[in-house]
């Protein structure tokens, strides 16, 4: 085992890369999320960075006041979210569907203020502990690989290839993929597309809810933790392509992984990174990687 | 025909319809009735086109009456007149690029017993069963064409609704169309279509109406192409 790779401690260089793939595993389920809603909707959900905080406070709040425990809430959790998402949409953001996109931007966008705000009120802005359900991890020569960073890991890739799967592979992604394309033609079809742009919308929450119960036991359960992330989250999908799933998947962890490795490369350029990759990806494909170019 | 008076599955009357703020349709009449190829001639623009989208639910604004089969449909969504058995064929063939050719052709599910299997469908179209793998929108415009027809005969829908069948095809394809909508109306199809081009329409369907300013301002059926030749092609401006 080398002790150094490039002039970096060798200990140093898998642990940031340990840290990049987790973030990029965040950054690859929040923007999938994005993806699948922009795609069908042709919404962008400003509101997803809210949606994965309001995951991790649920999840929060099943432990604190039912005793219900991680992997529950891991079930729980994306399935309350996916279901107030889907209110959401029902009662307010169908109605902007013939209008400019920029209406349903404004009202996820005011959603998430409103969402955060009352967060904010109620439990302030620092942020609540939860406890690791995996202690422990795996020793090895170079470094500790803490299991739950792993598992995360693991769990991430799996439901990003679940996802994918499920579009590009089975008749429920057909389906999708053609009212992507031509909603109305497929209503003529007899498939109820209006209802499943509204479970689309709940499906997509609920990988952002997903992810903000994965991220509660790594970082600290706070109002803001969204709009944290959202900001890399967006960049990461303008660089993956709008609407693309697998720019999404692939630029989700590919960024994470560059991120990480910049800290220990160029610790001074780590926290700009992913906006330089997104000028030049703008410059080069002004579509993303995965883009359609039409 | 055969029966000389089957109860119409498509019955339209005074028809209204309007994109956006602009009416289109301004009470079309017509009928369709079980077993029949009936076609809708007209200039550009005469609302053609706009009368099968009324049909299927496309227009987000119509008035009058459509009754399916007895159903009256002028206030169902598309997803519930499908249900009815229509299937709508767009003029601009709606081929999903992002779906292979197969999947473009098992796409829509089937709603009701009676349609015609994938097995038989490959026969009728065996260059779909070659280029299954392909992506919808490498084909040429021909067999678009076919596809777009194929895969409304898998889902029991008995009335179809082709929009311009013909339209930018070679003369070969075109010959290919029309033995196929022949082989479909002795199978049972009801057919709802719109031409442009009257000597192909004239030599598959058996009623006509002429459709002008959102009306329907002539009816005739295909005995009366040679007796009526000249006021026909002076309205359809040929």
């Amino acid at each position: 085992m080398p002790e150094t790779l490039f002039g970096v401690p060798f200990a140093a260089f898998v642990g940031q890369l340990l840290v990049g793939l987790i973030n990029g595993g965040f950054y690859a389920l929040m923007s999938l999320g994005l993806a699948i809603i922009f795609g069908m909707l042709h919404v962008v959900n400003f509101a997803h960075g809210a949606q994965y905080m309001l995951g991790a406070f649920v999840a929060w709040g099943l432990l604190e006041y039912a005793g219900i425990n991680y992997w529950w809430s891991l079930l729980l959790a994306p399935l309350i979210v996916g279901a107030v998402g889907i209110f959401l949409e029902r009662t307010m953001l169908r109605r902007l569907y013939h209008l400019d996109h920029v209406y349903a931007l404004l009202l996820t966008y005011g959603f998430a203020l409103i969402l955060e705000g009352s967060f904010r009120f109620k439990f302030g802005a620092t942020g609540q502990p939860y406890a690791n359900p995996i202690s422990g991890g795996l020793d090895t020569d170079f470094a500790f690989l803490p299991w739950y960073r792993l598992w995360v890991i693991a769990a991430s890739l799996t439901v990003c290839l679940l996802t994918w799967f499920t579009i590009e592979r089975t008749k429920l992604g057909s389906y999708l993929r053609a009212a992507t394309e031509n909603p109305q033609l497929v209503r003529t079809f007899g498939i109820n597309v209006p209802r499943m742009l509204m479970l689309t919308y709940g499906l997509g929450v609920g990988l952002a809810g997903f992810s903000g119960v994965m991220a509660a036991p790594i970082y600290q359960v706070s109002p803001l933790m969204g709009s944290n992330l959202i900001i890399v989250v967006f960049a990461v999908v303008v660089i993956g392509g709008m609407g693309s799933i697998v720019g999404s998947i692939v630029a989700g962890f590919g960024l994470g992984v560059i991120e990480g490795l910049t800290k220990v490369f160029f610790p001074e350029f780590a926290g700009i990174v992913v906006f330089l990759a997104m000028l030049i990806t703008l410059a080069v494909r002004p579509n993303g990687l995965f883009g359609s170019t039409a | 025909m055969t029966d000389p008076t089957p109860m119409p599955c498509l019955q339209v009357r005074a028809l209204t319809g309007f994109y956006g703020e602009t009416q289109a349709l301004h009470g079309v009449d017509f009928e369709v009735r079980t077993g029949e190829v009936v076609c809708l001639l007209g200039r550009n623009g005469a609302g053609k086109t706009t009368s099968l989208r009324a049909v299927v639910g496309l227009l987000s604004r119509r008035g009058g009456t459509i009754s399916i089969n007895g159903h009256s449909t002028i206030g169902l969504a598309p997803e519930a007149i499908a249900h009815l058995g229509v299937a709508y064929c767009p003029e601009e063939r709606g081929i999903f690029a992002s779906l292979s050719v197969e999947e473009n052709l098992m796409l829509p599910p089937v709603l009701k017993p009676g349609g015609m299997g994938v097995d038989e469908i490959y026969a009728l179209f065996p260059n779909l069963l070659q280029r299954r793998t392909s992506p919808g929108t490498r084909l040429s415009g021909g067999e678009q064409q076919m596809l777009a027809i194929a895969r409304i005969l898998r889902t029991g829908a008995k009335l179809l609704l082709l929009d311009e069948p013909t339209e930018g095809l070679a003369p070969v394809i075109v010959e290919k169309i029309g033995q196929t909508i022949r082989l479909l109306r002795d199978r049972g199809f009801t057919i709802l279509m719109v031409e442009q081009n009257f000597r192909f329409a004239s030599r598959v369907a058996d009623r006509f109406y002429v459709i002008e300013e959102g009306r329907a301002v002539l009816d005739f059926d295909r005995e009366a192409i040679a007796t009526d030749r000249e006021r026909i092609e002076s309205l359809l401006g040929i």
